[in-house]
């Protein structure tokens, strides 16, 4: 079962930004795009362990401030034709405000 | 209503690389507007042509050559009708007709039909054994021939006749090359570098006949010999005439289409009739008609462009360069070299060496250029030719390369043929060439672009460019596609840096989405490449206008720190010339020492860094440093960094100005101020030169009479002194000088474009003339740059410190405690 968590108000989030929660797994970097969707992912790059949530990010993907690496926001996938994945979690935005379920196994990996 | 949209009719005729470079281009822009069918008369996928010389000489195979396989087309709902061929084209009825009589229906229309080898009408050409050197099918029975025979002719001493030659003497057959004139590739070559070539050629066993013209073919059931116009005759069992490709035009010829030596289209690759288009080797464009690889590739991103119903893009032709693709000599041809008298020549000949240089200039531009031996600069001098650039600061070293103008790498190998698999080209990101030559090979790659995104290399400092563009010239035997001459922005673009800057000026535009709609950018909110660059470019242009948008900054303008590989930030005071004080130092340390900064280092701009600050801690820093006076370094700006001084004649025995005064004063009007990349200063108080003053990006030299202003120089990715731009006798003219100088670099440099780059493109004489000699405009300068500081001038850090700003930025958004 789905375990939500409430992190707070969507516009404490940038547009085209992020915010980092954190958690005893490590930082997860919860996203806002242009259409105030949101997605969270673990805060490290797959290439070299940068911190994503530091990134530019443009429609649904963030670039890694410390080589480049795009990552898609939906899948964690590197895109192509760079490859590797950060791990992703389910999050979602009700009446302004961020709901985050934290998939530990992941966040702690 | 239609359930489903249908779609307009693309019809290509020709499989080959123009016209499906055409169809990839379109898909990338259009992926859904059309159903595509593709005629192809040969029974393959498409191949890259350029490379049946390797086939030949047994160095590829057909395989490695494929560049689409038949699933792509399949992944692509693309219909590929191969070994089809197309009779007719039916403009009334908007068909095209095949060999079999079907008729397929096109609302636009794509010939690509290529060129056919010229046979000369000869006696006897049609004997067995006599054939052209165009496709897969001549390379097999050339192939199967070398292994039955052992006598072959080739007719014609041009690029592929020598290549054809080359193939087959390495396949084991004695070659003979017939050739008309006495200098071989006269197109290309001029008669030093011709000889050099037959010399060599001569050494790996190939026979030359030349000038000779060919009378007949001999020979009853197969060829048997070749007859010459003095009566001699020559034993063959082969053939080959590679005298020339002619564009196949016939085609549309017959379908009524204007045609002159190939199809005349216009600069959108539009034929007579605006349904039909055309691209490739067919066509004729002002007057050219092109048989290499990079036009075709231009002609398709136009071509494509406009199918895709773009409609901006326009070709306006393209310079080419020729590399011969014999294994083992290095010859590079480009451009204009015929002599005249509007040209001048330089000329290097080294016979023991085999080396041989001729750059040809016109108006103080390389016009042309061949290289015997020695190839290593020819992309440069390519470059330089297509760009146009003014050569006539660096002509008495133009020949010696770039690598002699300071131009060249740090340090490094600089020939790419003799380098070993496992040496290292590009060092930012550890890519030997043997994983270059790789990804070029498995990955079918053709451009700089898709090197970079496959194997990084030539992805971050940019240094090793020319390097990784020789790999890619020596894989692909030369013809690649070369970057464009008028780079886009980045790949959400077409348009050029220029082009968008001229833009937002003439339409008043403001914030990026309103840039980015105007100008009809391919991607929804840009990337990590243009969206600081428009960001940057509304900032300089409409100062106290633009709200200055902190989510298209890096990470580092954005939080006014550097990020550290381990995502801890770096923190640098400001030190006004690289001067201090005991309280400031105390400051310093005593931070140091509350926030656990592990390292402190002293950088080469003459400032103190305190490296491994955790980002939460940024303001409570901030605010200890501001509280003993100091502001921010701005040293991870694209701006204002450093200005480094010596002591100048306030202690200096030798000194003759005061140095340190005039940095600071610089420093004290200069900070905060954003440029289109980052600017290091040095003022020295005498020639000795101690604040290395003259690898800035501006420096000041202090003489007895005044202050030499010099710029342009770099001492990073690459070593290059200043230029000197020109000498002034008091302080404020030399601050109303480089204050000029630095706002036109603000106004015309693009974004990450440093100031010898900016120099080197726009051209040392221009900027002297805006700058120094144009007193109004330089006064104009220096007042729009005041202006821009009033808005500039603001502590980021004690903005953000004590004032609140962005103090989300710092804080996470939550903090959870899992169970």
């Amino acid at each position: 079962m789905t375990q939500w968590i409430e992190i707070g108000a969507l516009a404490d989030i940038p547009r085209l930004g992020s915010r980092v929660v954190r958690t005893p797994g490590g930082n997860i970097a919860v996203f806002r795009t242009e259409s105030d969707e949101v997605f969270a992912l673990d805060d490290r790059c797959p290439h070299k362990g940068g911190p994503l949530s530091q990134g530019i990010v443009h429609n649904k993907r963030v670039t890694c401030p410390l080589h480049n690496f795009v990552i898609e926001l939906a899948s964690g996938q590197a895109v192509a034709p760079d490859e590797g994945c950060t791990h992703t979690h389910p999050a979602k935005v009700e009446n302004g405000i961020v709901w985050l379920s934290v998939r530990q196994a992941a966040a702690v990996s | 209503m239609l359930d489903k949209v249908i779609k307009q009719k693309l019809v290509v005729i020709g499989n080959g690389m123009a016209g499906i470079r055409t169809v990839e281009a379109l898909l990338e822009r259009a992926p859904d507007l059309y159903d595509i069918t593709v005629f192809g008369s040969e029974p393959y996928g498409n191949y890259n042509r350029i490379l049946l010389s390797p086939v030949l000489a047994g160095e590829k195979t057909v395989d490695d050559i494929m560049l689409n396989t038949v699933d792509w087309y399949e992944d692509n709902n693309i219909t590929l009708r191969k070994g089809e061929t197309v009779n007719m084209i039916d403009r009334r009825t908007f068909e095209v007709v095949t060999e079999a009589g079907e008729r397929v229906p096109y609302d636009r229309l794509l010939i690509a039909t290529g060129s056919n080898p010229i046979m000369l009408p000869l006696p006897g050409k049609e004997l067995p054994g006599v054939i052209g050197f165009r496709d897969i099918y001549d390379v097999d029975r050339m192939i199967k021939a070398s292994t039955d025979y052992r006598n072959a002719v080739v007719i014609g001493g041009g690029l592929l006749g020598l290549e054809a030659a080359n193939g087959l003497m390495k396949r084991g057959m004695n070659v003979t090359v017939v050739h008309l004139l006495d200098t071989l590739m006269e197109r290309q070559l001029d008669p030093v570098a011709g000889g050099l070539l037959r010399k060599s050629l001569e050494e790996r066993g190939m026979v030359f006949k030349m000038p000779a013209q060919t009378q007949a073919i001999l020979g009853e059931d197969r060829v048997t010999g070749v007859r010459f116009g003095d009566g001699t005759e020559l034993p063959a069992d082969l053939v080959v005439m590679a005298v020339g490709i002619r564009p196949n035009f016939e085609l549309a010829k017959k379908a009524g289409l204007y045609c002159e030596r190939g199809i005349v289209v216009s600069d959108t690759m539009q034929t007579y009739d605006g349904r039909i288009y055309a691209v490739g080797e067919c066509v004729q464009h002002r007057r050219q008609t092109y048989g290499l690889v990079a036009p075709l590739f231009d002609q398709a991103k136009v071509c494509a462009n406009h199918l895709a119903m773009k409609g901006f893009a326009t070709y306006d032709g393209s310079v080419t360069s020729t590399k011969l693709k014999v294994t083992g000599i290095d010859l590079f041809s480009a451009g204009d070299f015929a002599p005249g008298p509007d040209k001048e020549e330089i000329v290097l000949q080294d016979a023991n060496r085999g080396v041989y240089k001729r750059i040809i200039l016109k108006d103080k531009k390389i016009v042309g250029a061949v290289l015997y031996g020695d190839t290593i600069d020819g992309p440069w001098y390519f470059q330089h030719l297509r760009d146009g650039t003014d050569v006539s600061h660096m002509r008495e070293r133009l020949v010696f390369g770039a690598a002699n103008l300071g131009d060249g790498r740090v340090s490094g190998q600089n020939s790419v043929a003799a380098m070993s698999d496992e040496t290292e080209i590009c060092g930012c990101n550890g890519v030997c060439k043997g994983a270059i030559v790789k990804a070029i090979s498995d990955k079918k790659l053709f451009t700089l672009d898709d090197v970079r995104a496959h194997t990084k290399a030539s992805s971050s400092c940019g240094s090793c460019t020319g390097l990784v563009e020789q790999v890619l010239a020596f894989t692909l035997g030369g013809d690649y596609s070369a970057a464009p001459k008028v780079k886009p922005l980045c790949k959400c673009t077409d348009h050029s840096h220029d082009d968008v800057r001229r833009v937002i000026v003439e339409q008043q535009l403001k914030t990026i989405p309103a840039v980015m709609r105007f100008m009809e950018w391919k991607t929804l909110n840009g990337c990590h490449s243009c969206r600081p660059a428009l960001n940057y470019y509304l900032l300089a242009t409409w100062p106290g206008e633009y709200r200055d948008d902190q989510q298209s900054r890096f990470i580092n303008e954005r939080v006014h720190a550097n990020i550290q590989k381990d995502g801890t930030y770096s923190v640098v005071p400001r030190m006004w010339g690289g001067v201090t004080t005991p309280s400031e130092l105390r400051a310093i340390a005593d931070v140091a020492e509350k926030f656990n900064i592990p390292t402190v280092k002293v950088t080469g701009g003459q400032r103190i860094d305190l490296l491994g600050v955790k980002k939460e801690d940024l303001p409570a820093v901030w605010a200890d440093l501001n509280d003993a006076g100091m502001v921010s370094g701005h040293a991870y700006a694209k701006g204002l960094r450093t200005v480094k001084t010596c002591v100048g004649s306030e202690w200096c025995r030798f000194g003759t100005q005061d140095s340190t005064g005039l940095g600071v004063k610089l420093e004290k009007f200069m900070w905060g101020s954003w440029t289109p990349a980052k600017v290091k200063l040095g003022v020295s108080g005498c020639p000795r030169n101690c604040a290395e003053a003259t690898c800035k990006d501006v420096g000041v030299v202090c003489v007895d009479s005044g202050y030499e202003i010099h710029f342009a120089g770099a001492a990073g990715l690459h070593i290059k002194g200043t230029e000197f731009l020109t000498k002034v006798e008091t302080e404020d003219e030399c601050l109303e000088v480089i204050v000029a100088l630095t706002q036109l670099y603000r106004e015309e440099g693009w974004y990450l474009e440093r100031m010898y780059k900016w120099c080197d493109r726009v051209g040392l004489e221009q900027i002297r003339k805006r700058v120094v000699d144009d007193i109004a405009n330089r006064k104009a300068l220096f007042a729009r740059f005041a202006y821009s500081q009033q808005f500039a001038q603001t502590d980021p850090w004690a903005e953000r410190a004590s004032r609140g700003v962005d103090r989300n930025e710092f804080a996470p958004l939550a903090e959870l405690e899992l169970a």
